[in-house]
């Protein structure tokens, strides 16, 4: 799967998109961002408060229940600050 | 039509080319956004502002959907920039027109009040001294986008 990164996720992390293969028990949107996690302190730190983050898979907007599968692309950000 | 672009717009040429050689409009509304020099109590020397291209598109193109399905309008256009911007410039561009004035102010209205909580664009800020920050989200931008949502029982209009 491809995970993208924006605003202060891109810088935290210090990624703006990696190509991923995550194990098969990785079925969610929360499971894959604890797996994330453990990526490294970057992934960690910007991972860390995930009320602040929202979620896309497939450029829809999703929740952390939500599942995610290999060939998804996968997004990470804040809050949107557009208009 | 949405478009998301690098390059400034000209507001003129945008509202001509949405109105050329129509007779059936009867009213035009249009905001653009621009970038002040200031946010609350500090200085701001210029922004950058990011987006998510494809989601970007699509998210403007849904809420474009939705305001032509909730009133009656013969055009909208969204024109959004990306890309480094200073105090001044300006960022964003929503005109709808209709027969009457009351459709295209709503519409108008709702479509800068969604585009702000839905689409993903995010605002970074310099100031003077090389400080930079994330612009966090509003709560009152939220409040202004919810007062849009359709309440259980409403009828379409």
């Amino acid at each position: 799967m491809k995970v993208l990164y924006f605003a202060w996720l891109k810088a935290k992390t210090g990624v703006a998109e990696e190509d991923l293969d995550p194990p098969a028990e990785v079925a969610t949107v929360a499971d894959l961002m604890e797996w994330l996690k453990d990526r490294g302190p970057g992934h960690a730190d910007a991972l860390a408060n995930t009320q602040a983050i929202r979620v896309a898979v497939n450029q829809e907007y999703a929740a952390p229940g939500d599942a995610v599968k290999a060939g998804d692309e996968i997004a990470f950000f804040p809050p949107v600050t557009g208009g | 039509m949405i478009r998301v672009q690098r390059s400034d717009f000209d507001p003129g040429a945008e509202i001509s080319a949405l109105t050329q050689g129509r007779h059936d409009v009867g009213a035009l509304t249009v905001f653009v956004g621009l970038v002040r020099d200031m946010a609350g109590e500090q200085r701001i020397s210029s922004m950058e502002l990011e987006h998510y291209p494809g989601m970007t598109e699509k998210m403007l193109e849904r809420i474009e959907a939705e305001a032509r399905e909730r009133w009656a309008l013969n055009d909208t256009l969204i024109v959004h920039r990306y890309g480094p911007l200073a105090p001044g410039e300006r960022i964003v561009l929503v005109a709808c027109t209709s027969t009457h004035r009351a459709a295209s102010f709503e519409a108008c209205e709702f479509l800068i009040d969604w585009l702000k909580t839905k689409a993903p664009f995010w605002k970074k800020e310099h100031g003077p001294d090389g400080d930079a920050h994330w612009v966090e989200a509003r709560g009152s931008d939220d409040a202004a986008a919810a007062r849009w949502n359709r309440k259980p029982g409403d009828a379409a209009e």
